[in-house]
């Protein structure tokens, strides 16, 4: 008897050996490529690198007290939360109501699927060069030419200030509605039939349905796509990188958020320290903004 | 049993303790000698990818070893938007080129840190470099010895499209010598530009170097500390590059994306470009386009020049100096400079070489040579972030409708910051 328990407790270790013998690997690599650095850039953002220096001078909290007479990161900051607070719920509310639709169609719904779908798998950069060319002055900006066969006066989009960022969203939303679609449709798929049919007798409209059925039990698709988007639309930067001239986010900073501020700082002016000040500045709003919306999630479940 | 087992454990755990550094290995870029009876010196050169740049070093590179039998060279290009964030981040890490290809504008900072080394008196001495160069080439002296030689240089010109002068019943022989001519080349509500207003293309340059200079001022002090554009000149000079877009309406930054896209399209009249564009013009068959000299105002003639040198890391020693030191002496011999106007279009760099009757009065070729004379290279400390100031203050005029003089005195605030914050420890 304590013989065969012996002989199971070590079987079972092995096996678990085993798998934390394989599960290192990933780790290992886990804790190189994402750990070590963001520990790092901790540090970092504590000196005045400048990525070509061989001495690191440790400057405490300079970095961070600069950060509020930067009006550039102002700037790049209040864009990064407009991207969030202006595109996330219009590609929610686009995507669900695609969904909504595609979820009574009998033929055919796989077509509008794929199609609705094929954005979002397609590489950003290239959607990116495609919405730059169609936002083109004319003669070659096919908005613009619409825009001027319809009789209305040119627009210039990317060469506006207040324009260029909606243009900047519109193409994001494009984009991403296709995966808020997706994922809209699985939580629909799973709300059981039969409330609708008790609705039905009871003689419920549509409307009633939605709001009392289909609207309440898509909740945690909705937290789910909440926080996934939130941090999606966080880090808008492939889209501006490539929309705007050479990368600039421009005119006048109006389009650029803050990764793409970063990313300047860091590999275009060489301020490695500043840069990570900057980052750690957004780890710490992703964080608080993620674990505001776990605790909401969490308290819808219970 | 168990032992076995266990045995196989501690071989996994050897496995993955390999494993790790081999990652690390992977991403350096060491050049190992072919093992072979002879000795190869292997040295790595690196510069940005340009198509034509790229295929003719190919070429030097097998000459070369034909005729050093001792010496490989392994040539290694990266894009031209990545190129200086390649070479910044080999800096902290040792890795990185032996002889490597850099923009005059970015020396400063890598001379801070220490990455190149002289070269060596005895074939490129501050007194023999300075006799045979252009002057413009200094940019690459530091404390009285030479840390990087070009092999070419270039400078801007007039490029116009004939066919659309000829539809604008203007003689497509005669490009405008002045800057009030060209006005009149309306080409409409931008279906076609007629003048290009690159910002960060050329556009910057030209109201830097030539514009403020020509209405009487001049873009730094001498010592390139201050900017001294903040003045009448540097208003006057803003004006008139402004109202090409507000007032006369020729033409806008971004038109067709870019000026390059614009003029290859045949959609641009007229554009300041340098030299280095002619061989990618020639190769648009449908394109019939001539260059001149850039036009002069108020009677003051004014370029820009600039250049990429080559130089040497200071971590090569040894063999691999000695084969660095001689690819570079190869790079600026007369021939290589000829075939490299030939092939791309960018202009000897030794003032006997350049003013040879074959290239001096050349259609193509000559504007940019004959431009040299007057160029400027401006001493740039960061040139993606002075070029951006420029751009901003353009966008302030144009979107914003800031006045001329807020404008520019914004820029020569925010470009002294700049300026202030290289040299502060200097």
């Amino acid at each position: 008897m304590m013989r065969g328990l012996k002989k199971y407790r070590t079987l079972a270790r092995t096996t678990e050996l085993w798998a934390y013998a394989f599960l290192s690997i990933p780790i290992i690599f886990y804790v190189v490529v994402r750990f070590y650095p963001t520990l790092y850039a901790f540090y970092l953002s504590l000196t005045d690198w400048d990525i070509v220096s061989s001495n690191m001078n440790f400057i405490g909290f300079e970095n961070y007290s600069h950060l509020w007479d930067d009006a550039v990161f102002k700037k790049t900051l209040f864009n990064t939360i407009r991207y969030v607070v202006c595109g996330l719920p219009v590609s929610l509310f686009l995507g669900f109501v695609l969904a909504y639709h595609i979820n009574y169609l009998t033929v055919g719904s796989d077509f509008f699927k794929t199609v609705y779908f094929m954005p979002y798998i397609t590489s950003m950069v290239a959607v990116a060069w495609v919405w730059r060319w169609l936002f083109q002055p004319p003669p070659v900006g096919v908005f613009n030419n619409i825009l001027a066969t319809l009789g209305f006066s040119a627009q210039p989009f990317l060469r506006s200030t207040t324009q260029a960022p909606f243009a900047i969203l519109m193409t994001t939303i494009w984009a991403d509605l296709g995966f808020q679609m997706i994922i809209f449709l699985a939580g629909m798929k799973g709300i059981s039939e039969q409330y609708y049919e008790a609705a039905r007798i009871d003689g419920a409209t549509n409307m009633q349905q939605l709001r009392a059925i289909t609207l309440p039990l898509l909740k945690p698709t909705m937290v789910f796509l909440v926080i996934t988007g939130t941090i999606r639309y966080l880090r808008i930067f492939t889209q501006v990188m490539n929309m705007t001239s050479q990368g600039d986010g421009g005119p006048l900073n109006s389009t650029k958020p803050l990764v793409l501020y970063i990313y300047d700082t860091a590999f275009r002016s060489f301020e490695m320290g500043y840069s990570a000040t900057m980052t750690v500045v957004l780890f710490c709003i992703i964080l608080v903004v993620t674990l505001i919306q776990m605790r909401i999630s969490r308290s819808e479940e219970t | 049993m168990e032992r076995n087992k266990r045995k196989k454990l501690g071989l996994l755990v050897v496995l993955l303790c390999c494993l790790v550094p081999m990652l690390f290995a992977a991403g350096q870029q060491d050049a190992k000698a072919p093992v072979a009876g002879q000795e190869v010196t292997e040295i790595i050169y690196w510069q940005y990818f340009y198509e034509t740049k790229k295929i003719l070093m190919d070429q030097l590179i097998k000459e070369f070893e034909a005729e050093n039998p001792g010496i490989k060279v392994t040539q290694q290009t990266f894009p031209y938007e990545n190129y200086n964030t390649k070479v910044a981040s080999s800096v902290p890490t040792g890795t990185g080129p032996n002889v490597i290809n850099l923009y005059y504008g970015w020396l400063p900072m890598y001379m801070d840190a220490g990455y190149l080394q002289p070269l060596p008196d005895s074939v490129f001495s501050a007194e023999k470099v300075e006799k045979e160069f252009f002057p413009l080439v200094s940019a690459g002296k530091f404390d009285g010895k030479y840390y990087a030689i070009p092999t070419a240089v270039r400078s801007l010109a007039l490029f116009w499209n004939k066919d659309l002068f000829r539809e604008a019943g203007l003689d497509p022989d005669k490009p405008p010598k002045t800057m009030e001519l060209t006005k009149k080349d309306r080409a409409g509500n931008y279906l076609q530009e007629g003048w290009g207003l690159q910002l960060n293309g050329q556009i910057h340059h030209w109201i830097r170097e030539m514009l403020v200079r020509q209405f009487g001022g001049a873009p730094y002090s001498d010592d390139g500390r201050k900017v001294t554009y903040n003045s009448k000149a540097g208003y006057d000079a803003f004006t008139y590059a402004t109202e090409f877009q507000t007032k006369h309406q020729v033409g806008m930054p971004m038109f067709m994306t870019d000026d390059v896209t614009a003029f290859k399209a045949g959609a641009l009249a007229m554009n300041i470009d340098g030299s280095f564009r002619l061989g990618t013009l020639d190769a648009v068959k449908e394109l019939d386009y001539g260059v001149a000299d850039l036009p002069t105002l108020n009677g003051i003639s004014s370029n820009f020049a600039s250049f990429w040198a080559n130089g040497i890391t200071s971590t090569t020693t040894g063999k691999k100096l000695d084969a660095s030191v001689k690819f570079l002496e190869f790079l600026t011999r007369d021939d290589v400079m000829a075939r490299w106007l030939k092939d791309i279009g960018e202009l000897p760099a030794k003032k006997d070489l350049a003013s040879r009757k074959e290239f001096a009065e050349d259609p193509k070729y000559g504007p940019f040579i004959r431009g040299l004379a007057d160029a400027h290279a401006t001493m740039f400390v960061d040139e993606a972030g002075q070029r951006q100031v420029w751009i901003d203050a353009w966008d302030q005029v144009v979107l914003n409708n800031m006045s001329v003089k807020n404008a520019v005195d914004g820029a020569a605030k925010a470009e002294q910051v700049i300026l202030d914050k290289y040299y502060k420890n200097k």
